[in-house]
Protein backbone atom coordinates (compact mmCIF):
# COMPACT_ATOMS: atom_id res chain seq x y z
CA UNK A 1 0.00 0.00 0.00
CA UNK A 2 1.01 3.83 -0.94
CA UNK A 3 -0.50 5.82 0.80
CA UNK A 4 0.76 10.01 -0.66
CA UNK A 5 -1.09 12.86 0.49
CA UNK A 6 -1.23 15.17 -2.39
CA UNK A 7 0.71 18.33 -2.40
CA UNK A 8 -1.05 21.86 -3.87
CA UNK A 9 -0.60 21.33 -7.68
CA UNK A 10 1.64 24.09 -8.89
CA UNK A 11 1.31 24.91 -12.42
CA UNK A 12 5.28 24.31 -13.01
CA UNK A 13 4.07 20.44 -11.76
CA UNK A 14 2.27 19.70 -14.28
CA UNK A 15 3.55 16.85 -16.60
CA UNK A 16 3.32 18.15 -20.17
CA UNK A 17 1.46 15.59 -21.93
CA UNK A 18 4.59 14.54 -24.57
CA UNK A 19 6.96 13.74 -21.35
CA UNK A 20 3.64 11.69 -19.57
CA UNK A 21 3.07 9.91 -23.04
CA UNK A 22 7.33 8.83 -23.24
CA UNK A 23 6.54 6.96 -20.16
CA UNK A 24 4.62 4.57 -21.64
CA UNK A 25 7.32 4.04 -24.27
CA UNK A 26 9.03 1.86 -21.71
CA UNK A 27 6.79 -0.09 -20.88
CA UNK A 28 5.86 -0.85 -24.45
CA UNK A 29 9.56 -1.49 -25.69
CA UNK A 30 9.76 -3.79 -22.71
CA UNK A 31 6.46 -6.13 -23.13
CA UNK A 32 7.58 -5.70 -26.86
CA UNK A 33 10.92 -7.18 -26.01
CA UNK A 34 9.93 -9.90 -23.74
CA UNK A 35 6.88 -10.57 -26.58
CA UNK A 36 9.46 -10.82 -29.02
CA UNK A 37 7.32 -9.34 -31.84
CA UNK A 38 9.44 -6.32 -32.92
CA UNK A 39 6.99 -4.83 -36.05
CA UNK A 40 4.34 -5.06 -33.48
CA UNK A 41 1.83 -1.72 -33.79
CA UNK A 42 0.86 0.61 -31.23
CA UNK A 43 -1.35 -1.60 -29.24
CA UNK A 44 0.07 -0.55 -26.44
CA UNK A 45 -0.57 3.16 -27.61
CA UNK A 46 -4.48 2.82 -26.47
CA UNK A 47 -6.62 5.91 -26.99
CA UNK A 48 -3.58 7.90 -25.91
CA UNK A 49 -5.46 11.26 -27.65
CA UNK A 50 -8.01 10.73 -24.69
CA UNK A 51 -5.11 11.68 -22.26
CA UNK A 52 -6.34 14.75 -20.00
CA UNK A 53 -3.59 17.27 -20.11
CA UNK A 54 -4.03 18.28 -16.59
CA UNK A 55 -2.62 14.62 -15.00
CA UNK A 56 -0.06 16.02 -12.02
CA UNK A 57 3.43 15.76 -12.08
CA UNK A 58 3.38 14.09 -9.01
CA UNK A 59 1.82 10.16 -10.74
CA UNK A 60 4.69 10.43 -13.38
CA UNK A 61 6.74 8.55 -11.01
CA UNK A 62 4.22 7.36 -8.87
CA UNK A 63 4.65 3.40 -8.36
CA UNK A 64 2.83 0.82 -6.51
CA UNK A 65 4.71 -0.70 -3.68
CA UNK A 66 5.87 -3.41 -5.76
CA UNK A 67 6.98 -0.85 -8.42
CA UNK A 68 4.55 -1.72 -10.70
CA UNK A 69 3.83 1.64 -13.56
CA UNK A 70 0.67 2.59 -13.53
CA UNK A 71 -2.03 2.29 -16.27
CA UNK A 72 -2.57 5.05 -18.24
CA UNK A 73 -5.63 7.06 -17.71
CA UNK A 74 -7.21 6.22 -20.91
CA UNK A 75 -6.91 2.54 -20.12
CA UNK A 76 -8.17 3.21 -16.71
CA UNK A 77 -11.34 4.94 -17.97
CA UNK A 78 -11.75 3.57 -21.28
CA UNK A 79 -11.86 -0.03 -20.57
CA UNK A 80 -14.74 -0.74 -17.71
CA UNK A 81 -17.31 -3.49 -16.32
CA UNK A 82 -20.29 -1.22 -15.26
CA UNK A 83 -23.57 -2.89 -17.20
CA UNK A 84 -25.50 0.45 -16.01
CA UNK A 85 -24.25 1.81 -19.13
CA UNK A 86 -23.69 -1.66 -20.97
CA UNK A 87 -21.79 -5.01 -21.31
CA UNK A 88 -19.05 -4.15 -23.46
CA UNK A 89 -15.69 -2.69 -22.05
CA UNK A 90 -15.85 0.48 -24.27
CA UNK A 91 -19.73 1.20 -23.48
CA UNK A 92 -19.47 2.93 -19.95
CA UNK A 93 -16.86 5.45 -21.65
CA UNK A 94 -19.51 5.95 -24.73
CA UNK A 95 -22.81 5.95 -22.97
CA UNK A 96 -22.22 7.92 -19.32
CA UNK A 97 -22.09 10.74 -21.29
CA UNK A 98 -25.44 12.09 -19.53
CA UNK A 99 -25.06 10.80 -16.20
CA UNK A 100 -24.99 13.48 -13.56
CA UNK A 101 -23.27 13.00 -10.35
CA UNK A 102 -24.24 15.89 -8.92
CA UNK A 103 -25.99 16.77 -6.53
CA UNK A 104 -25.99 13.20 -5.10
CA UNK A 105 -27.15 12.21 -1.82
CA UNK A 106 -26.18 9.14 0.34
CA UNK A 107 -28.93 7.78 2.18
CA UNK A 108 -27.14 5.75 5.31
CA UNK A 109 -29.15 3.44 7.12
CA UNK A 110 -30.07 0.32 9.03
CA UNK A 111 -28.32 -0.19 12.62
CA UNK A 112 -26.76 3.25 13.11
CA UNK A 113 -26.96 5.71 15.53
CA UNK A 114 -26.75 8.57 12.94
CA UNK A 115 -29.15 7.41 9.83
CA UNK A 116 -29.86 9.84 7.54
CA UNK A 117 -29.85 10.95 4.09
CA UNK A 118 -26.39 12.86 3.67
CA UNK A 119 -25.37 15.03 0.66
CA UNK A 120 -22.13 13.97 -1.04
CA UNK A 121 -20.55 17.36 0.41
CA UNK A 122 -21.14 16.63 3.87
CA UNK A 123 -20.41 13.53 3.58
CA UNK A 124 -16.70 14.55 2.09
CA UNK A 125 -15.85 17.40 3.62
CA UNK A 126 -14.34 15.64 6.82
CA UNK A 127 -12.46 13.57 5.33
CA UNK A 128 -8.39 14.09 4.03
CA UNK A 129 -8.56 12.62 0.80
CA UNK A 130 -5.12 10.47 -0.47
CA UNK A 131 -4.02 9.21 -3.01
CA UNK A 132 -3.41 5.31 -3.22
CA UNK A 133 -1.74 3.15 -5.58
CA UNK A 134 -3.63 -0.34 -5.76
CA UNK A 135 -3.65 -3.22 -7.98
CA UNK A 136 -7.58 -3.90 -9.87
CA UNK A 137 -7.83 -7.69 -10.31
CA UNK A 138 -11.04 -8.40 -12.17
CA UNK A 139 -12.64 -11.54 -11.97
CA UNK A 140 -12.15 -12.03 -15.39
CA UNK A 141 -8.30 -12.57 -15.11
CA UNK A 142 -7.32 -9.08 -16.02
CA UNK A 143 -5.78 -6.37 -14.04
CA UNK A 144 -4.42 -2.71 -14.25
CA UNK A 145 -2.42 -0.80 -11.80
CA UNK A 146 -4.85 2.38 -10.55
CA UNK A 147 -4.09 5.88 -8.57
CA UNK A 148 -7.18 6.36 -6.55
CA UNK A 149 -7.87 9.12 -4.67
CA UNK A 150 -10.35 8.69 -1.47
CA UNK A 151 -10.45 7.83 1.95
CA UNK A 152 -10.79 4.91 4.01
CA UNK A 153 -14.46 3.76 4.57
CA UNK A 154 -13.47 2.93 8.61
CA UNK A 155 -13.36 6.93 8.87
CA UNK A 156 -17.18 6.98 7.79
CA UNK A 157 -18.07 3.93 9.33
CA UNK A 158 -17.01 5.64 12.73
CA UNK A 159 -18.57 8.92 12.01
CA UNK A 160 -21.90 6.98 11.79
CA UNK A 161 -21.77 5.05 14.76
CA UNK A 162 -23.21 1.36 14.23
CA UNK A 163 -25.09 -0.25 16.79
CA UNK A 164 -23.94 -3.99 17.96
CA UNK A 165 -26.36 -5.39 15.62
CA UNK A 166 -24.51 -4.44 12.46
CA UNK A 167 -22.62 -7.24 11.12
CA UNK A 168 -22.14 -6.67 7.50
CA UNK A 169 -22.38 -3.07 5.48
CA UNK A 170 -24.74 -3.11 2.24
CA UNK A 171 -24.20 -0.70 -0.56
CA UNK A 172 -26.25 -0.20 -3.44
CA UNK A 173 -25.60 1.86 -7.39
CA UNK A 174 -28.29 4.28 -8.20
CA UNK A 175 -31.11 3.00 -10.51
CA UNK A 176 -31.66 5.58 -12.91
CA UNK A 177 -32.67 4.03 -16.42
CA UNK A 178 -32.82 7.14 -18.04
CA UNK A 179 -29.54 8.32 -17.55
CA UNK A 180 -28.17 4.98 -17.40
CA UNK A 181 -28.94 2.77 -20.84
CA UNK A 182 -27.71 -0.27 -19.47
CA UNK A 183 -30.35 -0.59 -17.17
CA UNK A 184 -33.31 -0.53 -19.22
CA UNK A 185 -32.78 -4.01 -19.74
CA UNK A 186 -32.86 -7.08 -17.21
CA UNK A 187 -29.56 -8.18 -17.77
CA UNK A 188 -28.70 -8.15 -14.13
CA UNK A 189 -30.91 -7.35 -11.06
CA UNK A 190 -31.05 -3.45 -10.57
CA UNK A 191 -30.03 -1.98 -8.40
CA UNK A 192 -26.56 -3.46 -8.16
CA UNK A 193 -25.75 -4.57 -4.50
CA UNK A 194 -22.30 -5.25 -2.96
CA UNK A 195 -21.38 -5.89 0.66
CA UNK A 196 -18.68 -6.57 3.48
CA UNK A 197 -18.54 -8.18 6.47
CA UNK A 198 -17.65 -5.33 9.21
CA UNK A 199 -14.00 -6.37 9.60
CA UNK A 200 -13.52 -6.03 5.90
CA UNK A 201 -15.19 -2.89 5.88
CA UNK A 202 -12.78 -1.41 9.03
CA UNK A 203 -9.65 -2.88 7.49
CA UNK A 204 -7.83 0.27 6.78
CA UNK A 205 -7.39 -0.76 2.87
CA UNK A 206 -10.71 -0.50 2.08
CA UNK A 207 -11.48 3.10 -0.04
CA UNK A 208 -14.39 4.76 -0.09
CA UNK A 209 -13.08 6.43 -3.71
CA UNK A 210 -13.79 10.01 -5.06
CA UNK A 211 -11.38 10.50 -7.84
CA UNK A 212 -8.86 8.91 -9.49
CA UNK A 213 -5.38 10.34 -10.86
CA UNK A 214 -5.94 13.11 -8.49
CA UNK A 215 -9.40 14.63 -10.34
CA UNK A 216 -12.72 13.43 -10.03
CA UNK A 217 -13.89 10.00 -10.78
CA UNK A 218 -15.33 10.01 -14.60
CA UNK A 219 -18.71 8.31 -14.16
CA UNK A 220 -17.96 5.03 -16.29
CA UNK A 221 -15.74 4.83 -13.01
CA UNK A 222 -18.37 5.45 -10.45
CA UNK A 223 -18.70 9.23 -10.13
CA UNK A 224 -19.27 10.68 -7.76
CA UNK A 225 -18.48 7.61 -4.64
CA UNK A 226 -17.46 3.88 -5.28
CA UNK A 227 -16.31 1.44 -3.25
CA UNK A 228 -12.68 -0.40 -3.35
CA UNK A 229 -11.50 -3.25 -1.98
CA UNK A 230 -8.20 -4.38 -3.38
CA UNK A 231 -8.15 -7.75 -2.11
CA UNK A 232 -11.35 -9.11 -3.95
CA UNK A 233 -12.04 -9.11 -7.59
CA UNK A 234 -13.12 -5.88 -9.26
CA UNK A 235 -17.14 -6.39 -8.97
CA UNK A 236 -17.11 -6.01 -5.14
CA UNK A 237 -16.23 -2.36 -5.87
CA UNK A 238 -19.52 -0.96 -6.50
CA UNK A 239 -19.85 2.31 -8.31
CA UNK A 240 -22.14 5.53 -7.84
CA UNK A 241 -23.20 4.21 -4.33
CA UNK A 242 -26.89 6.37 -3.20
CA UNK A 243 -27.11 4.01 0.04
CA UNK A 244 -25.27 2.29 2.73
CA UNK A 245 -27.13 -0.05 4.96
CA UNK A 246 -25.64 -1.56 8.01
CA UNK A 247 -26.86 -5.10 8.76
CA UNK A 248 -27.32 -7.96 10.78
CA UNK A 249 -27.29 -10.54 7.94
CA UNK A 250 -24.97 -11.35 5.20
CA UNK A 251 -26.56 -9.14 2.04
CA UNK A 252 -27.05 -11.28 -1.22
CA UNK A 253 -24.38 -9.19 -3.42
CA UNK A 254 -25.26 -8.86 -7.46
CA UNK A 255 -23.35 -11.69 -9.26
CA UNK A 256 -23.90 -14.26 -6.73
CA UNK A 257 -27.59 -13.47 -6.81
CA UNK A 258 -26.91 -13.88 -10.73
CA UNK A 259 -24.87 -17.33 -10.11
CA UNK A 260 -24.17 -18.68 -6.85
CA UNK A 261 -21.57 -21.44 -8.02
CA UNK A 262 -19.22 -18.76 -9.83
CA UNK A 263 -19.56 -15.71 -7.94
CA UNK A 264 -19.67 -15.81 -3.94
CA UNK A 265 -19.81 -13.32 -1.41
CA UNK A 266 -16.04 -12.93 -0.55
CA UNK A 267 -14.68 -12.73 -3.90
CA UNK A 268 -11.12 -13.03 -2.59
CA UNK A 269 -8.81 -12.78 -5.27
CA UNK A 270 -7.54 -16.30 -4.61
CA UNK A 271 -5.32 -18.11 -7.76
CA UNK A 272 -6.13 -21.44 -5.90
CA UNK A 273 -9.63 -21.19 -6.86
CA UNK A 274 -10.90 -21.12 -10.48
CA UNK A 275 -14.01 -19.28 -11.41
CA UNK A 276 -15.63 -22.54 -12.89
CA UNK A 277 -15.43 -21.34 -16.65
CA UNK A 278 -11.62 -20.42 -16.27
CA UNK A 279 -8.69 -20.74 -14.28
CA UNK A 280 -7.61 -17.67 -11.49
CA UNK A 281 -3.99 -18.85 -11.36
CA UNK A 282 -2.82 -16.27 -14.08
CA UNK A 283 -3.93 -12.62 -15.00
CA UNK A 284 -3.38 -10.41 -18.45
CA UNK A 285 -1.75 -7.38 -16.42
CA UNK A 286 -2.89 -4.60 -18.87
CA UNK A 287 -1.54 -3.12 -21.17
CA UNK A 288 0.34 -6.33 -21.96
CA UNK A 289 -0.87 -9.02 -24.16
CA UNK A 290 -0.61 -12.51 -22.58
CA UNK A 291 -2.10 -14.27 -19.66
CA UNK A 292 1.34 -15.14 -17.82
CA UNK A 293 1.03 -12.67 -14.88
CA UNK A 294 0.64 -14.95 -11.82
CA UNK A 295 -2.17 -14.30 -9.54
CA UNK A 296 -1.10 -13.50 -5.84
CA UNK A 297 -3.55 -15.07 -2.97
CA UNK A 298 -5.07 -11.86 -1.88
CA UNK A 299 -3.94 -9.58 -4.91
CA UNK A 300 -0.61 -9.11 -3.13
CA UNK A 301 -2.45 -7.47 0.20
CA UNK A 302 -1.91 -11.02 2.30
CA UNK A 303 -0.11 -9.13 4.81
CA UNK A 304 -3.07 -6.93 5.71
CA UNK A 305 -6.11 -8.82 4.85
CA UNK A 306 -5.12 -12.95 5.57
CA UNK A 307 -5.67 -12.64 9.55
CA UNK A 308 -9.37 -11.95 8.72
CA UNK A 309 -9.96 -15.21 6.84
CA UNK A 310 -7.70 -17.69 9.21
CA UNK A 311 -9.54 -20.96 9.67
CA UNK A 312 -11.82 -20.27 6.82
CA UNK A 313 -11.98 -22.63 3.45
CA UNK A 314 -11.29 -20.27 0.92
CA UNK A 315 -12.77 -22.81 -1.63
CA UNK A 316 -15.82 -23.00 -0.25
CA UNK A 317 -16.05 -19.45 0.65
CA UNK A 318 -15.20 -18.32 -2.67
CA UNK B 1 -22.36 -15.95 -69.16
CA UNK B 2 -24.17 -13.04 -67.02
CA UNK B 3 -25.12 -15.61 -64.15
CA UNK B 4 -21.23 -16.36 -64.20
CA UNK B 5 -20.57 -12.67 -64.21
CA UNK B 6 -23.15 -12.40 -61.37
CA UNK B 7 -21.26 -15.05 -59.18
CA UNK B 8 -17.82 -13.31 -60.10
CA UNK B 9 -19.40 -10.11 -59.36
CA UNK B 10 -20.74 -11.82 -55.58
CA UNK B 11 -17.38 -13.57 -55.38
CA UNK B 12 -15.71 -9.96 -54.96
CA UNK B 13 -18.33 -8.90 -52.52
CA UNK B 14 -17.66 -12.00 -50.57
CA UNK B 15 -14.01 -12.14 -50.34
CA UNK B 16 -13.96 -8.29 -49.21
CA UNK B 17 -16.80 -8.33 -46.28
CA UNK B 18 -15.15 -11.93 -45.28
CA UNK B 19 -11.65 -9.70 -44.93
CA UNK B 20 -12.73 -6.81 -43.64
CA UNK B 21 -13.02 -7.82 -39.96
CA UNK B 22 -9.77 -8.67 -40.48
CA UNK B 23 -8.49 -5.70 -41.87
CA UNK B 24 -10.48 -3.84 -38.80
CA UNK B 25 -8.25 -5.71 -36.45
CA UNK B 26 -5.07 -4.67 -38.08
CA UNK B 27 -6.04 -1.77 -38.71
CA UNK B 28 -6.89 -1.05 -34.99
CA UNK B 29 -3.71 -3.23 -33.70
CA UNK B 30 -1.80 -0.08 -35.50
CA UNK B 31 -3.93 3.01 -34.60
CA UNK B 32 -5.18 1.75 -31.13
CA UNK B 33 -8.54 0.91 -31.53
CA UNK B 34 -8.86 -2.28 -30.41
CA UNK B 35 -9.09 -0.74 -26.67
CA UNK B 36 -6.75 -1.45 -23.10
CA UNK B 37 -6.87 -4.94 -23.78
CA UNK B 38 -6.31 -5.55 -27.59
CA UNK B 39 -5.99 -9.35 -27.04
CA UNK B 40 -9.47 -9.79 -25.89
CA UNK B 41 -10.93 -7.56 -28.59
CA UNK B 42 -9.09 -9.95 -31.29
CA UNK B 43 -10.47 -12.72 -29.41
CA UNK B 44 -13.76 -11.62 -29.68
CA UNK B 45 -14.04 -10.27 -33.12
CA UNK B 46 -12.58 -13.39 -34.63
CA UNK B 47 -14.98 -15.94 -32.72
CA UNK B 48 -17.93 -13.09 -33.89
CA UNK B 49 -17.06 -13.95 -37.32
CA UNK B 50 -16.65 -17.34 -37.58
CA UNK B 51 -19.86 -17.69 -36.01
CA UNK B 52 -21.64 -15.00 -38.72
CA UNK B 53 -19.80 -17.09 -41.36
CA UNK B 54 -20.97 -20.45 -40.40
CA UNK B 55 -24.39 -18.92 -40.54
CA UNK B 56 -24.12 -17.38 -43.66
CA UNK B 57 -22.61 -20.73 -45.10
CA UNK B 58 -25.39 -22.31 -43.79
CA UNK B 59 -27.94 -20.10 -45.62
CA UNK B 60 -26.36 -20.51 -49.14
CA UNK B 61 -28.65 -24.00 -49.42
CA UNK B 62 -31.67 -22.56 -48.35
CA UNK B 63 -31.52 -19.34 -50.53
CA UNK B 64 -30.56 -21.38 -53.44
CA UNK B 65 -33.60 -23.34 -52.79
CA UNK B 66 -36.14 -20.43 -51.90
CA UNK B 67 -34.65 -18.47 -55.16
CA UNK B 68 -33.98 -20.86 -57.64
CA UNK B 69 -30.57 -19.82 -58.14
CA UNK B 70 -28.71 -22.64 -58.69
CA UNK B 71 -25.00 -20.49 -59.44
CA UNK B 72 -25.02 -19.49 -55.92
CA UNK B 73 -23.72 -22.73 -54.28
CA UNK B 74 -20.33 -21.49 -55.35
CA UNK B 75 -20.36 -18.92 -52.93
CA UNK B 76 -20.64 -21.86 -50.42
CA UNK B 77 -16.85 -23.32 -50.40
CA UNK B 78 -15.75 -19.77 -50.07
CA UNK B 79 -17.84 -19.00 -47.05
CA UNK B 80 -17.09 -22.11 -45.21
CA UNK B 81 -13.26 -21.53 -46.11
CA UNK B 82 -13.26 -18.11 -44.65
CA UNK B 83 -15.03 -19.20 -41.56
CA UNK B 84 -12.34 -21.72 -40.88
CA UNK B 85 -10.02 -19.00 -41.22
CA UNK B 86 -11.40 -17.21 -38.85
CA UNK B 87 -11.49 -20.18 -36.41
CA UNK B 88 -7.90 -21.00 -36.90
CA UNK B 89 -7.28 -17.77 -35.74
CA UNK B 90 -9.15 -17.99 -33.06
CA UNK B 91 -7.52 -20.81 -31.86
CA UNK B 92 -4.08 -19.22 -32.09
CA UNK B 93 -4.91 -16.11 -30.17
CA UNK B 94 -6.20 -18.26 -27.55
CA UNK B 95 -2.98 -20.92 -28.06
CA UNK B 96 -0.62 -17.94 -27.66
CA UNK B 97 -2.09 -15.13 -25.38
CA UNK B 98 -3.92 -16.93 -23.15
CA UNK B 99 -2.04 -20.70 -23.03
CA UNK B 100 0.94 -19.48 -23.80
CA UNK B 101 2.16 -21.76 -26.58
CA UNK B 102 1.90 -24.43 -23.50
CA UNK B 103 0.35 -27.57 -24.71
CA UNK B 104 -0.22 -28.73 -21.07
CA UNK B 105 -2.55 -25.13 -20.44
CA UNK B 106 -4.22 -25.57 -23.37
CA UNK B 107 -5.13 -29.15 -22.68
CA UNK B 108 -6.18 -28.38 -19.14
CA UNK B 109 -8.28 -25.58 -20.72
CA UNK B 110 -10.07 -28.12 -23.12
CA UNK B 111 -10.95 -30.74 -20.38
CA UNK B 112 -11.96 -28.42 -17.60
CA UNK B 113 -13.93 -25.42 -19.03
CA UNK B 114 -17.23 -26.93 -20.90
CA UNK B 115 -17.39 -24.01 -23.26
CA UNK B 116 -13.79 -24.33 -23.70
CA UNK B 117 -14.53 -28.13 -24.84
CA UNK B 118 -17.38 -27.26 -27.12
CA UNK B 119 -15.69 -24.50 -29.01
CA UNK B 120 -12.56 -26.83 -29.38
CA UNK B 121 -14.67 -29.35 -30.63
CA UNK B 122 -16.29 -27.44 -33.60
CA UNK B 123 -12.69 -26.37 -34.22
CA UNK B 124 -11.50 -29.74 -34.63
CA UNK B 125 -14.72 -30.63 -36.46
CA UNK B 126 -13.94 -27.64 -39.03
CA UNK B 127 -10.52 -28.98 -40.13
CA UNK B 128 -11.28 -31.89 -42.08
CA UNK B 129 -14.01 -29.91 -43.50
CA UNK B 130 -11.07 -27.41 -44.78
CA UNK B 131 -9.03 -30.37 -45.55
CA UNK B 132 -11.20 -31.77 -48.17
CA UNK B 133 -12.35 -29.21 -49.55
CA UNK B 134 -10.76 -28.97 -53.03
CA UNK B 135 -12.06 -30.62 -56.26
CA UNK B 136 -9.63 -33.49 -55.81
CA UNK B 137 -10.75 -34.56 -52.43
CA UNK B 138 -14.07 -34.08 -53.03
CA UNK B 139 -13.73 -36.69 -56.00
CA UNK B 140 -12.17 -39.41 -54.19
CA UNK B 141 -14.61 -39.11 -51.21
CA UNK B 142 -17.63 -38.99 -53.09
CA UNK B 143 -21.03 -39.73 -50.84
CA UNK B 144 -18.67 -39.59 -47.64
CA UNK B 145 -17.85 -36.21 -48.51
CA UNK B 146 -21.63 -34.82 -48.09
CA UNK B 147 -21.58 -36.99 -44.74
CA UNK B 148 -18.50 -35.52 -43.65
CA UNK B 149 -19.40 -32.00 -44.31
CA UNK B 150 -22.54 -32.21 -42.65
CA UNK B 151 -20.33 -31.71 -39.53
CA UNK B 152 -20.67 -27.62 -40.09
CA UNK B 153 -24.13 -28.31 -38.39
CA UNK B 154 -22.26 -29.36 -35.28
CA UNK B 155 -19.55 -27.20 -35.09
CA UNK B 156 -22.41 -24.40 -36.11
CA UNK B 157 -24.26 -26.07 -32.90
CA UNK B 158 -21.33 -26.31 -30.84
CA UNK B 159 -19.84 -22.67 -31.66
CA UNK B 160 -23.20 -21.04 -30.81
CA UNK B 161 -22.90 -23.36 -27.40
CA UNK B 162 -19.31 -21.83 -26.66
CA UNK B 163 -20.42 -18.58 -27.14
CA UNK B 164 -23.52 -18.87 -24.93
CA UNK B 165 -21.58 -20.74 -22.24
CA UNK B 166 -19.28 -17.91 -22.13
CA UNK B 167 -20.81 -14.41 -21.80
CA UNK B 168 -21.51 -13.75 -17.89
CA UNK B 169 -24.45 -12.17 -17.81
CA UNK B 170 -25.97 -10.91 -21.41
CA UNK B 171 -27.04 -13.76 -23.44
CA UNK B 172 -28.70 -11.27 -26.18
CA UNK B 173 -26.92 -12.12 -28.57
CA UNK B 174 -25.76 -15.37 -28.53
CA UNK B 175 -29.60 -16.42 -28.10
CA UNK B 176 -30.04 -14.30 -31.26
CA UNK B 177 -27.52 -16.13 -33.08
CA UNK B 178 -29.01 -19.60 -32.29
CA UNK B 179 -31.95 -18.02 -33.13
CA UNK B 180 -30.98 -17.69 -36.56
CA UNK B 181 -29.16 -21.28 -36.23
CA UNK B 182 -32.65 -22.68 -35.46
CA UNK B 183 -34.23 -21.17 -38.50
CA UNK B 184 -31.45 -22.48 -40.89
CA UNK B 185 -31.78 -25.97 -39.72
CA UNK B 186 -35.48 -25.36 -40.07
CA UNK B 187 -35.52 -24.22 -43.55
CA UNK B 188 -33.81 -27.73 -44.29
CA UNK B 189 -36.38 -30.00 -43.38
CA UNK B 190 -39.49 -29.58 -45.76
CA UNK B 191 -36.13 -30.41 -48.26
CA UNK B 192 -35.07 -33.49 -45.96
CA UNK B 193 -38.45 -34.52 -46.05
CA UNK B 194 -38.91 -34.64 -49.63
CA UNK B 195 -35.90 -36.35 -50.16
CA UNK B 196 -36.58 -39.12 -47.93
CA UNK B 197 -40.35 -39.94 -49.33
CA UNK B 198 -38.85 -39.68 -52.89
CA UNK B 199 -35.82 -42.47 -51.95
CA UNK B 200 -38.35 -44.49 -50.03
CA UNK B 201 -39.87 -46.33 -53.40
CA UNK B 202 -36.53 -46.66 -55.38
CA UNK B 203 -34.80 -48.17 -52.24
Amino acid sequence: MIIRRPPDIRSSEITPKNVYVNRRKFIKNAAFGMAGVATVPAVLNTLESEEPQEIPARFRSMRSELNEPLNSYSDITTYNNFYEFGTQKDDPHRNSGDFRPAPWTVRIGGEVNKPGDYQLEDLLSPQRMEDRVYRLRCVEAWSMVIPWRGFPLADLIRRVEPTGNAKFVEFKTIVRPEEMPGQRAPILQWPYVEGLRMDEAMNPLTLMVTGLYGMDLPNQNGAPLRLIVPWKYGFKGVKSIVSIDFVENMPLNTWKQMQSNEYGFYANVNPEVSHPRWSQAREIRLPGLFKSHPTEMFNGYGDQVAHMYAGMDLSRWY
Amino acid sequence: MTQIHAVSALKVVLWLSALAPGGWLVRGLYSGALGANPVETLTHVTGMTTLVLLLVTLAVSPLRMLSGWNPMIRLRRPLGLFAFFYACLHFLIWFVFYNLVNLQYMLEDVAERPYITVGFSAFVILIPMAVTSTKGWIRRLGKRWSTLHRGIYFAAMLGVVHYYWLVKADTRLPLLLGMCLLVLLGLRAPALARKRSVSRPSS
